[in-house]
């Protein structure tokens, strides 16, 4: 049988986890190098077709919120992981637990003493303005501070080889059970490799999410339970997945009820109070009585519980904030702000359309930017410059021109590729990186991270809505 | 535990237990049909008849064929209770309380998901025998009841969905020896002939009480299989054996044997004690069609009343 021939593979422009610059391998993928090469497409495919059956019969399938059909979909797994090794991710680890404390400060600070805002180290309207600032929340400090408990921000490697933080997710980062299942399967799918390669375990990451969300009430057998929109929700496979691993009660907003600002869930016992709510649940969503009043997903009272201490509610409600594109091009400053300190894990250069020069900027170089919307997420509000039409960046600048408050804009990031299975052979695709940090008593970073991939090629969307699937990430201990 | 994830297991496992009936009704009948000589499609009637959806049966069907009645029970999408749509209803189910099952029964119903699924795409209808669909489903079904006994902790999930399964394994029952039962005596010219036999042991088997009739009573007797089917306390399938257990679930919910401490564990416990202080000529002399009619209408009161007792929130509410 043909064994994979890989003469033909093409590293130009961009910057290979596998081959530098010379088509020689990188020495983290050595070893794995070797075995692929043993093996013939044919067996390469073989093996993703189990990978893919091992998906569908652990029940991870989402749905996509554009698609009527209710038809379920596999993120796709590619075999092929993607290999850290030690020294780059001690690095990035670094950078994110320095990120991470700044942001953390940085939401306690605007929603208390607001000192950034008087420092005029950030515009005031800017964070005002934000659709994620809940003025609700002013004067509220949260149990230990602690405001982003967990954490997941989009990283991406350039063509210079430099890793940049791309966005920060504070809100509900998704996509940590896909860390954990990915390795599962790979464990099954290359199980020689794993012995040789001495790669981290991630498979602890439940464990610390549980002791960290215990941490947070002084209760000795503190009730958790994990909220979710409902078996709808396109998510809905890593919330009760994370309710399963942890052992903790999967709820929907209409199991709880609020009595005298204690929130309880309804059981065939009658009523059991709940101590931490790991909500995966949107902030507008929680509680009808104080967001979006036609929302029936979320629990009349519970943000009077919270506000009261009560329960705890995880991540805290107001971290969007941060997430707010705009907010991301003052990161640096943030960082700098609070703890002195240089950022150690870049930011993508950010063209802010509010100000002045950026916005004439943003408008007159449309077709060499990444345009976004401030306050979209998952892909959706984007303008990909050099593969738009003249029309599509007319209609940008007509937006941009209507709301610069709502735009951002980036250089286009020739994002690193990853060799990622085909039919026939194996080629080079674009990916990110999304490592996810834990925050209770100390800010913990879990050796592994998604990778999401660009499946078609030359594509630059990795996101699982639009035709992204997923790697399993190896970071080295050596 | 959650009230709606108590109410999302107990009709999980109704569902299943439903779409294995179904599948072993079918099994049964089609047997059947290969060793009757004539009128054949007089038999498949009665096989809705069972199941309570004959109204909607005949706003979808024109005629009452072997085909027609199959696809209507196994796949028709609009037939609440196919087996297609009791698997995807369960596996929906067993989706939303993911956290309460084990990996080993959640792969299994998934599994079974996927091959209903395949098998209607397959349009698996148009074949001719369907027997291995059946099977299929049948020693799915069984294989998940193996495992769910084998890894689930006797918690009040494993005793809620306990409760669903032997509700609907004592409803079916009913039902099948109701229909079947008249059917026969009705065709006295051929009493005691081997197309009689035949016949009576059909009924038995679509409950799967075939050998175990045959190791306690010997000859296949009328009186005897209504007997067995209704009041034997052995039988796993028999109405009182199911009643038996499901008695001993609710105890265990309730955290009470004395008397009852709820309405759903009154009723149980008075139907139950019906069926304890009865003989099957009782049963006879007042009428079995009238008797397991009854009988059917008290599960109903006894389902809602569970729900009530367990699962409603109307009364946390205030």
């Amino acid at each position: 049988m043909p064994k994979l021939n890989l003469s033909a593979y093409d590293t130009k422009g961009f910057y290979d986890e596998m081959f530098d610059e010379n088509n020689n391998v990188r020495p983290n993928y050595k070893l794995f190098l070797d075995r692929l090469q043993k093996m013939s497409v044919k067996k390469l495919n073989a093996l993703q077709h189990s990978t893919d059956r091992a998906q569908l019969s652990l029940g991870m399938t989402f749905n996509v919120y554009n698609d009527n059909q209710g038809v379920e979909r596999i993120l796709h797994l590619d075999i092929i992981p993607r290999i850290i090794k030690n020294k780059e991710w001690q690095n990035l680890e670094k950078g994110l637990q320095q990120r991470i404390k700044a942001l953390n400060l940085f939401i306690q600070d605007i929603y208390n003493d607001q000192k950034v805002l008087k420092d005029k180290i950030i515009p005031k309207e800017m964070i005002f303005s934000s659709v994620s600032y809940l003025k609700e929340l002013e004067g509220f400090k949260p149990p230990k501070d602690v405001w982003c408990h967990i954490t997941g921000s989009d990283l991406i490697r350039g063509g210079d080889g430099q890793y940049y933080v791309l966005e920060d997710n504070l809100r509900c980062p998704s996509g940590v059970s896909y860390m954990l299942e990915n390795r599962e399967i790979l464990k099954r799918t290359f199980p020689e490799l794993f012995e040789k390669l001495d790669v981290k375990p991630v498979y602890n990451y439940t464990h610390i999410l549980r002791d960290t969300l215990e941490s947070l009430t002084d209760k000795d057998q503190p009730t958790v339970v994990v909220l979710t929109p409902g078996t709808y929700n396109s998510a809905y496979f890593e919330h009760s997945y994370l309710a399963q691993q942890m052992g903790a009660e999967l709820v929907e907003g209409r199991d709880l009820i609020v009595k005298d600002d204690i929130v309880y869930m309804i059981t065939t016992n009658g009523l059991h109070r709940v101590d931490v709510i790991y909500r995966r649940v949107d902030d507008d969503f929680i509680d009808p009585e104080v967001f979006n009043k036609n929302s029936l997903l979320g629990t009349p009272g519970l943000f009077r519980a919270y506000l009261k201490g009560n329960v705890v509610l995880v991540n805290a409600p107001g971290t969007g904030v941060v997430d707010d594109k705009a907010v991301y091009a003052y990161i640096p400053r943030i960082i700098k702000y609070y703890l002195g300190e240089d950022m150690i894990l870049p930011n993508v250069k950010t063209y802010i359309c509010d100000e002045e020069p950026d916005c004439k900027y943003v408008i007159e170089n449309i077709h060499n930017l990444v345009v976004k919307q401030t306050d979209a997420s998952g892909g959706y509000g984007m303008l990909i410059g050099p593969k738009s039409t003249k029309k599509e960046q007319e209609e940008f600048i007509a937006k941009i021109k209507a709301n610069p408050r709502n735009y951002i804009a980036q250089p286009m990031i020739n994002l690193s590729r990853v060799p990622t299975l085909t039919d026939d052979t194996i080629e080079g695709r674009h990916v990110d990186l999304r490592p996810y940090a834990l925050f209770g008593d100390d800010i913990k970073i879990i050796p592994g991270a998604l990778t999401r991939v660009a499946l078609e090629k030359g594509s630059i969307v990795v996101n699982s809505s639009q035709g992204g699937g997923s790697k399993d990430t190896w970071v080295l201990n050596s | 535990m959650l009230g709606r994830v108590a109410n999302t297991i107990y009709w999980m496992n109704r569902y299943l237990e439903r779409a294995e009936n179904y599948a072993r009704f079918m099994d049964v009948n089609f047997n059947l049909f290969l060793e009757l000589p004539t009128n054949k499609a007089q038999q498949w009637k009665p096989l809705v008849a069972i199941t309570g959806d004959w109204p909607l049966y005949e706003e979808l069907h024109e005629d009452v064929e072997k085909d027609e009645v199959i696809y209507f029970m196994a796949f028709e999408a609009q037939n609440p209770n196919s087996i297609y749509n009791c698997i995807v209803n369960a596996r929906e189910n067993a989706r939303a309380i993911r956290p309460d099952i084990t990996k080993e029964v959640w792969e299994q119903i998934n599994s079974l998901y996927y091959l209903v699924k395949a098998d209607c795409a397959k349009k698996r209808h148009d074949d001719k025998d369907l027997r291995q669909f059946f099977n299929n489903i049948k020693n799915g079904c069984q294989l998940l009841y193996g495992m769910y006994d084998a890894t689930i902790s006797r918690n009040d999930g494993w005793n809620f969905g306990k409760l669903g399964q032997l509700v609907e394994r004592a409803d079916k029952t009913s039902r099948v020896l109701d229909v079947k039962y008249h059917l026969l005596l009705g065709s006295v010219k051929q009493v005691g002939s081997s197309l009689d036999l035949i016949q009576w042991a059909a009924l038995l088997k679509s409950v799967s009480a075939y050998d175990m009739y045959r190791k306690k009573y010997g000859k296949l007797k009328s009186a005897n299989i209504a007997e067995f089917l209704i009041l034997d306390t052995e039988f796993p399938r028999s109405i009182l054996n199911c009643l038996l257990r499901a008695e001993q679930c609710i105890i265990r919910l309730s955290g009470s044997s004395f008397g009852y401490s709820n309405s759903a564990q009154k009723k149980l416990g008075a139907l139950k004690s019906q069926l304890e202080y009865t003989d099957i000529n009782d049963i006879i002399e007042k009428g079995l069609h009238e008797y397991l009619d009854n009988i059917q209408l008290k599960l109903n009161d006894i389902s809602t009343a569970i729900y009530d007792s367990f699962f409603s929130v109307e009364q946390h509410i205030n």
